[in-house]
């Protein structure tokens, strides 16, 4: 009798089975595999934090209306930052897992189906909660914002819960797009609408006819939301809230005909 | 099914086309407890189609698959399956452990970690990212993960593709361990001496459909006769219609002939070629069944191997 058998002969054992351990411990190690990750990890935080400290610290100060330039800066980098959070953690992550037949060695155990995706938005979430955190911290310290706790947790609230539309729509793109092509769809598409959408530059110092395309684009709804909490912004919240339900209905769709389309493709 | 407690899968008339491509013809075939079932075949074959169809990954176009008496798309009937796939890239910067530990979590009595790692042969590679193994390692983590749930069933696709002789040998015990406590296995595999090895029961698939299954003693027998090699002047059409050959193709410098009577075709041939030399005179293996069975169902464009 080999060790594997005499291992085995004490089983089955009483395990404690719980539909939850499977949810548990698929977002604890997606968590864990990200953060291990420095291009996805570092890159997504530091980006949007270097950039506010350039823009809205150092350069907002020299304008002599340093105080307005960091504030308004918060909220769109804010956005900016959870955003790119998004759509890379959802789209070059699943697209490479799926591209390169991971995603159907899960598929192939008995671990439910939404628990990777409910990791997968985990992780972002999580991201976007450091992300938000650390904008606020250096706003108020380096960038001598003043903010109200009320004002924080609002800011707060509406960048994590905002991101879930992007989170949504990197899926679909990791339905369209290769484990290879993902990271340059992804750039081609968020670079231009952040700036489009007016997350760089206040969208009234835009071209004429960019301003009247950004209100077609999801990240200006989610931009102008946080703006709002910090006193800025245009428009009205409920048109912005429905910008963003629209995204999101429109990548969950997408994301399920890609999901039906890999259903009837792979064979072999 | 049902008629038979003894039948862990059923594949029933069962019909797999992607679009214009027809990946499986029709096909029947049981998996009893206990044993190792070899499937076996040419690239392309539909051997990962039968497994990915057995898994529930994917549904037939017409036909009825069960295991363990349900639908292998249900959960409670995933519960008792485990697999090992073909996968381009495994995430790099999870740990041994942590791989095993995650996939534990979807099985409802799973292994405990130390016994999934012994299982594996992992226990000095626990703490290491997926990405810094080697090879032969990260191939056993894949084996851990599909056993590390304790499923009654494990379908293991190409589980040796890529390793080395002693790697693959490494690997095939662990798999005759899993054998000893039960264990029903379907594998997959184009290295015939693989399904050899292991198999209880090869099953030979072509194109979409079985050709041939049976013991590795009777698909050797089922082409039948003997080999013979000799170093001769005489072609492939001086002799393949001679009484007793079954076929006849030229391989390294010498003629080889597939023969009921061996005795009876040496006489013959001697006889038409009195310079003939070098004989010698084997059992078909089974690299000759497997390719007997899968070429005579093509048409043969080689000059240089003809079978009846």
């Amino acid at each position: 009798m080999s060790t594997y058998a005499s291992l085995l002969s004490k089983y089955p054992a009483p395990g404690a089975s719980s539909p939850w351990r499977a949810y548990v411990n698929e977002a604890r190690f997606d968590l864990l595999k990200m953060l291990r990750l420095p291009m996805y990890s570092i890159a997504s935080i530091a980006f949007p934090v270097m950039f506010y400290v350039l823009f809205g610290v150092i350069f907002g100060k020299q304008g002599g209306q340093g105080l307005q330039v960091s504030r308004y800066l918060l909220g769109s980098y804010g956005a900016f930052g959870v955003i790119g959070a998004s759509l890379f953690g959802f789209g070059v992550g699943v697209a490479t897992e799926r591209g390169q037949g991971w995603l159907q060695v899960k598929r192939a155990s008995p671990m439910p189906p939404s628990a990777y995706f409910v990791a997968k938005l985990f992780t972002c979430t999580t991201f976007s909660v450091a992300i938000v955190l650390s904008l606020i911290a250096v706003a108020v310290t380096a960038g001598g914002v003043q903010l109200s706790v009320l004002q924080a947790a609002g800011l707060f609230v509406v960048l994590v819960l905002g991101s879930i539309p992007f989170c949504v729509l990197g899926l679909a793109i990791a339905y369209f797009s290769g484990p290879n092509s993902a990271p340059a769809i992804v750039n081609l598409l968020y670079l231009p609408l952040s700036f489009c959408s007016g997350l760089w530059l206040p969208v009234n110092m835009l071209p004429h006819f960019l301003q009247r395309i950004a209100p077609l684009l999801p990240p200006y709804h989610l931009g102008q939301l946080a703006l709002m909490v910090l006193g800025y912004g245009h428009g009205s919240i409920m048109g912005h809230m429905l910008g963003l339900t629209g995204s999101t209905m429109i990548g969950l769709g997408l994301a399920w005909l890609g999901f039906q389309r890999d259903e009837q493709k792979t064979y072999g | 099914m049902g008629q038979n407690k003894d039948v862990v899968a059923g594949v029933e008339r069962v019909t797999k086309k992607f679009g214009e491509v027809t990946a499986l013809k029709c096909l029947d075939l049981n998996i009893t407890r206990g044993r190792v079932v070899g499937l076996l075949g040419p690239n392309g074959a539909g051997k990962t189609t039968l497994v990915r169809l057995l898994l529930g990954m994917t549904r037939p176009t017409s036909g009825t698959i069960t295991v363990f008496g349900g639908n292998p798309r249900k959960s409670s009937t995933r519960m008792r399956m485990g697999a090992m796939l073909q996968v381009a890239k495994v995430p790099d910067t999870l740990r041994v452990r942590e791989h095993i530990q995650l996939f534990s979590s979807y099985y409802p009595q799973p292994l405990a970690l130390a016994d999934s790692l012994a299982c594996a042969g992992l226990e000095s590679v626990a703490g290491r990212l997926f990405g810094e193994l080697s090879g032969g390692q990260k191939q056993r983590v894949l084996f851990a993960l599909a056993l590390c749930g304790n499923p009654d069933l494990l379908l293991l696709d190409e589980p040796t593709v890529g390793l080395d002789v002693e790697a693959r040998h490494a690997l095939w015990e662990r798999i005759r361990d899993l054998v000893m406590r039960g264990k029903t296995i379907v594998l997959t595999t184009h290295y015939l001496e693989e399904a050899d090895a292991l198999s209880d029961e090869i099953v030979v698939i072509n194109h979409g459909s079985i050709i041939a299954q049976g013991t590795s003693g009777e698909i050797k027998a089922s082409i039948g006769g003997k080999l013979i090699r000799c170093v001769t002047a005489l072609t492939i059409t001086d002799v393949k219609f001679l009484p007793g050959v079954l076929s006849a193709r030229e391989n390294r410098g010498a003629l080889e002939v597939r023969a009921s009577d061996p005795d009876d075709v040496i006489r013959q041939l001697l006889a038409r070629d009195p310079s003939l030399s070098g004989i010698e005179v084997n059992s078909a293996s089974l690299d000759d069944a497997f390719l007997a069975l899968t070429h005579s169902e093509t048409t043969m464009k080689s000059t240089q191997e003809v079978y009846q």
